[in-house]
C-alpha cells in the first residue's frame, strides 16, 4: 500500500456500501484522499466509480460506512452538504446556465453582496471572476456568454466556480473524453497547479495513460469492491489492469460451438464525421461477434448507423452480399435486421402500452385485416407464444410495460424483437442492470438462436459476458476499431489494453 | 395457481376501475343529479337534445385535436379552420344554390383538408413547434376568413332550405347533428383503437424515439394527426353554418379553447400518448352540460365564465386524484 508518508487523509471512505434495486453496486469500498495529491479511480464500467462520487457529493446517500472529513465522521445528504465541505466536482458534460455570463456562472448561489441594501454588488464579482481565471491562465472575458464556450473552457468555468467557494476536493470525472491534446495538456498543467496549491484532487478517467502522466495514487474498483491503492510509480499498467480486471470466469456462459455459415452482413468503411470512423467488419451466420469497448467508445452509434436509426456518413453496407442502403429502421427490419437498444425504457418499450402491444409494434402490419381492422386475438397469440418461449413473469399480457421489472422489460424487448425473425440481430447491452437469473436466460437463448443460424453482434461493457458469449471480438476505442481477437486468443488484459489505448499516437 | 386465481376475483372491479373514464363520469353523473334537483327542466327530452346538439360540432372538432394532441402536439387553428371552411362553403353555395348539402359537407372538409396539411407540413418538413405553427396558422386562417368576406355575412336567406335542414331533422328521434358526431365518434375509435395507423399514433406520442426504432414512419403519421384535425374542423365549419344559418367573419373565435379543454378534461394527456374517444366525448359533454346548467339554475350572467372554468377545474382534479387512487391500487395488484 501507500510506503510515503503523507499529511492527514482530508477525506476517508470507510467500508462504504450501496445497493439499488438488488444489485450491489458498492460492497464495502475504502477510500483515501490527501490534501496536495491527485487520487485516480479506475475500473471497468460498472466497477462502482461514478456511484462512489455520488456518495461523496451527497446525491446518494450510502447504505452502510463512514465518511470521515479531517478525522471527523459526516453525514453528507445532499449536494449542498458536499459544497459546504468544500467538495466540488467537475463532469465531462459541464453544467452551467448557457445564457448567464462566466462570472455570473461561477459565482451562482453565492454572488457577491453589498452590505447593507443587499444588492448584488456586481463591480467586485467581475473582478473576482477576472481574478479566479486569470489564476487558471485563463484568457477570457468575465462577462462572456457562456453558451458557445468549447467543452475545455466550459470545464475551466467549472473549475473556476469550484474554487469560488474554496472547494478543497475536487472531482473530476472523466473530464479528458471530449477534449483534444492541448486542451488535455492544460487542464493537467492547471490541476498540477491545484494540487501544488493543497487541493485534493480525485481524477476518474478511462485512459491509463492519462492516469501514469497525471495521477500520484491510483485506487482500483471492480464490481463494487475495493481491490487496492497503489502509488502509481510503483506499478505497472499491465498489473493495473490485472487489478481491475482480475477475476476468474465461471461457467455461467452457454456458448455452444457453431459452425458457422456465410457472410451475412458486412460493414465497409462505416464513417459519422465527430463520432467513428472507418468500421469495417464482417459478420457470419450462426456466429455472435462481440464489440467491446469502454463508454463512450461509440459503440452503440455503430449499431444505430447499422439500423438506421441515425445513418452514417459514408461507408457501404452488404447484407447477404448485397449492397443497400439504409435510411430508416423500417429499411433495416424489412432486411431481417433488429436492434436490441441499450436503453430499454427509453428506445425498447412503449412503457404505458400493454405487453401485448409492445410485442406487436414492428409488425403491426402482419395483423391487418379487411379495412385496417387489427386481428386482436391473431396479436394476442403472437405475443403469448413469444413471451411464453422467453418466460416473461407477468400478471397477464393486459399488464403495462412500466410496471414489469428490469429483467422482464428485457425479455419483452427481446420479444417484440424476435417476432419479427430477424437474421441479424444486434443486442446493445443485452443484459446490463438485469437479475442474474434473467441473464442466464438470456445468455442461453442467445446461444440457442445462434445455433439455429442467426448472426448475432453484441456489444457488451461486460468482459466475462464478452469472453464467454462471443465466437469473435472487436474492440472498439473512441471511434475506431482498434483491434479484434478469436475467442480462443483473448483475455481480459488484451481487451482492456485495446479499449483503454490512446489513439492520439 | 392462487395467483390466477385471484386474479380473476378481481378482475372485474380491476376493469372498471382501469378504465381511464370513470373519473370523470362519475363527476358527471353527480353534476346532472345537482343540477336536476334545482331545475325539473334539465332532465327533460326537449332540453337533453338541446345539449346534444350544442356539444355535437364540439365533439367533432375535439375529436381532431385530441388526435393531434395525442401525438404530443396541440392545434390551435381548429377554430379559424372551421370559420375558413364554414365561410368558403358559405360563399359558394349562396351564389351556387345548386350544390347539394352532401356536396357542401365534402368540400369543407376538402378545405379542412388542405389547411391541415399545412399544419401537417410545417411541423414535419419544417421542424417548427406545433404550438407555433398552429398560432401562426390561427391568424393567418382567421385573416383569410376576413379576406374573402370583406368582413360580410352569409345570411339564412342566402341558403337552400335542404342545407339548413341538414342540421335540422332527425333520425329515429335522434338529430341529424347529433347522428353524425355518432358517425364520426365511431369511425375515430375504430381508426384510433383497432388499426395499425391508430396504434402507431399512440406510440409515437408516447414515445417518439422507440416507435421510431420499431420502424414506425414517425412524420407520416405525425401528418396525419394534422390532416384528420383539418378534416374534421372543415366539415364542423359546413355543420356550424347550417345550424346556426349564418357564416360570419368571427364565427367560432375561441373555439380552439373549448375543443383542447374538452379533449383534456376528457384524459387526454397534453404529454402525448394517452386519451380516448369515449373520454373526449365525455369532456365534451361536460362542457356543454355547465354551460347549460348554469344558464338553467340561474346564475348570473357575470358569474357564468368563472363558474364554469371552477367547474372544469374540479372535474380535472377530481378525475386526477381518482385515477392516481386507482393507479396505485393497480400497480399494488400487478406485482403481487
Amino acid at each position: 500500500m501507500d510506503g510515503e508518508i503523507r499529511s492527514e487523509p482530508i477525506l476517508k471512505l470507510v467500508g462504504i456500501r450501496k445497493a439499488f434495486d438488488g444489485t450491489q453496486a458498492l460492497a464495502g469500498v475504502d477510500f483515501e484522499l490527501c490534501p496536495g495529491e491527485i487520487h485516480a479511480l479506475v475500473g471497468e464500467n460498472g466497477a462502482g466509480k461514478s456511484t462512489l462520487i455520488k456518495v461523496i457529493t451527497g446525491v446518494h446517500r450510502p447504505d452502510a460506512g463512514e465518511i470521515l472529513f479531517r478525522g471527523e465522521p459526516v453525514v453528507i445528504t445532499n449536494p449542498l452538504d458536499a459544497q459546504r465541505l468544500g467538495i466540488a466536482a467537475i463532469y465531462q458534460e459541464p453544467t452551467l446556465f448557457p445564457d448567464l455570463d462566466i462570472a455570473e456562472n461561477i459565482f451562482m448561489g453565492h454572488y457577491p453582496l453589498r452590505r447593507f441594501t443587499r444588492r448584488v454588488a456586481w463591480r467586485q464579482l467581475y473582478d473576482q471572476a477576472a481574478r479566479t481565471l486569470r489564476v487558471l491562465g485563463m484568457d477570457l472575458d468575465p462577462r462572456t456568454r457562456v453558451r458557445g464556450l468549447t467543452v475545455a473552457q466550459l470545464q475551466m468555468v467549472e473549475i473556476a466556480k469550484a474554487l469560488s467557494f474554496n472547494a478543497r476536493i475536487l472531482i473530476m470525472d472523466e473530464p479528458t473524453s471530449t477534449l483534444t491534446l492541448s486542451e488535455v495538456a492544460e487542464l493537467f498543467s492547471t490541476a498540477r497547479q491545484l494540487r501544488d496549491a493543497g487541493t485534493a484532487i480525485i481524477f476518474i478517467s478511462h485512459r491509463l495513460e492519462e492516469v501514469f502522466g497525471l495521477a500520484d495514487r491510483v485506487t482500483v474498483l471492480r464490481d463494487g469492491h475495493y481491490v487496492g491503492t497503489c502509488n502509481v510509480s510503483e506499478v505497472t499498467p499491465d498489473e493495473l489492469i490485472r487489478m481491475m480486471v482480475g477475476r476468474t470466469l465461471n461457467d455461467l456462459f452457454p456458448k455452444s460451438d457453431v459452425k458457422q455459415g456465410s457472410v451475412v452482413l458486412r460493414v465497409e468503411g462505416l464513417t459519422k464525421e465527430g463520432v467513428f470512423r472507418d468500421i469495417s467488419f464482417e459478420l457470419h451466420q450462426g456466429e455472435i461477434l462481440g464489440l467491446a469497448g469502454l463508454a463512450g467508445a461509440r459503440r452503440t452509434d455503430v449499431a444505430q448507423a447499422i439500423f438506421g436509426v441515425a445513418p452514417a456518413d459514408r461507408g457501404k453496407i452488404w447484407v447477404d452480399g448485397q449492397q443497400v442502403a439504409i435510411r430508416h429502421p423500417k429499411e433495416a427490419l424489412a432486411l431481417g435486421i433488429a436492434y436490441v437498444p441499450e436503453n430499454r425504457q427509453q428506445h425498447g418499450l412503449i412503457l404505458p402500452m400493454n405487453i401485448t402491444h409492445n410485442v406487436t409494434l414492428p409488425i403491426l402490419q402482419q395483423f391487418a385485416r379487411m379495412g385496417g381492422w387489427l386481428d386482436s386475438r391473431a396479436e394476442a397469440q403472437t405475443a403469448q407464444e413469444i413471451t411464453t418461449r422467453l418466460d416473461v413473469r407477468a400478471a397477464g399480457l393486459w399488464q403495462l410495460a412500466s410496471a414489469l421489472s428490469g429483467g422482464n422489460q428485457q425479455k419483452v424487448v427481446l420479444a417484440k424483437w424476435l417476432t419479427t425473425r430477424p437474421r441479424i440481430l444486434i443486442l446493445d447491452e443485452p443484459t446490463r442492470g438485469i437479475d442474474v437469473g434473467t441473464k442466464a436466460a438470456v445468455h442461453e437463448l442467445m446461444s440457442t438462436l445462434a445455433s439455429q443460424g442467426m448472426a448475432i453482434l453484441m456489444i457488451s461493457s461486460e468482459l466475462p459476458e464478452i469472453l464467454g458469449m462471443s465466437d469473435r471480438i472487436l474492440v472498439m476505442n473512441e471511434g475506431r476499431l482498434v483491434n479484434q481477437f478469436t475467442r480462443a486468443e483473448a483475455t481480459q488484459e488484451k481487451i482492456m489494453l485495446a479499449a483503454t489505448g490512446s489513439s492520439s499516437a | 395457481m392462487s395467483v390466477i386465481a385471484r386474479k380473476k376475483r378481481r378482475s372485474v372491479l380491476l376493469t372498471i376501475a382501469g378504465v381511464r373514464e370513470t373519473g370523470i363520469s362519475i363527476f358527471i353523473l353527480l353534476l346532472v343529479v345537482v343540477v336536476s334537483l334545482r331545475s325539473p327542466y334539465f332532465l327533460t327530452v326537449s332540453n337533453i337534445k338541446d345539449v346534444l346538439m350544442d356539444i355535437a360540432i364540439l365533439s367533432i372538432v375535439a375529436i381532431g385535436e385530441a388526435m393531434v394532441i395525442i401525438t404530443r402536439g396541440i392545434d390551435l387553428s381548429v377554430a379559424s379552420t372551421l370559420a375558413l371552411a364554414g365561410m368558403a362553403v358559405g360563399m359558394t353555395i349562396s351564389s351556387h344554390p345548386e350544390i347539394p348539402p352532401g356536396g357542401a359537407l365534402l368540400m369543407g372538409m376538402g378545405i379542412g383538408a388542405v389547411l391541415g396539411s399545412v399544419n401537417g407540413l410545417l411541423v414535419t418538413k419544417g421542424h417548427i413547434p406545433p404550438i407555433i405553427t398552429t398560432l401562426g396558422t390561427m391568424s393567418i386562417y382567421r385573416g383569410l376568413v376576413f379576406a374573402i368576406s370583406g368582413g360580410a355575412w352569409v345570411d339564412a336567406d342566402e341558403m337552400t332550405k335542404e342545407f339548413i335542414g341538414m342540421t335540422k331533422g332527425e333520425i329515429l328521434f335522434i338529430p341529424n347533428l347529433v347522428f353524425m358526431a355518432g358517425i364520426v365518434a365511431i369511425i375515430s375509435y375504430y381508426f384510433l383503437n383497432h388499426t395499425s395507423t391508430g396504434r402507431q399514433i399512440y406510440a409515437l406520442g408516447s414515445n417518439p424515439t422507440a416507435a421510431r426504432v420499431a420502424g414506425i414512419h414517425v412524420h407520416r403519421n405525425l401528418f396525419l394527426a394534422y390532416l384528420i384535425s383539418g378534416i374534421l374542423c372543415g366539415m364542423g365549419g359546413v355543420l356550424w353554418i347550417s345550424r346556426y344559418a349564418s357564416a360570419q367573419s368571427d364565427t367560432a373565435v375561441g373555439f380552439e379553447l373549448q375543443a383542447i379543454a374538452a379533449a383534456v378534461v376528457g384524459g387526454v394527456s397534453t404529454l402525448g400518448g394517452s386519451g380516448t374517444i369515449p373520454g373526449v366525448l365525455l369532456g365534451s359533454l361536460l362542457l356543454g352540460i355547465v354551460v347549460n346548467a348554469l344558464s338553467l339554475v340561474h346564475i348570473s350572467p357575470f358569474w357564468k365564465l368563472a363558474v364554469q372554468g371552477l367547474i372544469i377545474l374540479a372535474a380535472v382534479v377530481t378525475d386526477a386524484l381518482l385515477s392516481r387512487r386507482l393507479q396505485q391500487s393497480r400497480s399494488a395488484e400487478g406485482t403481487s
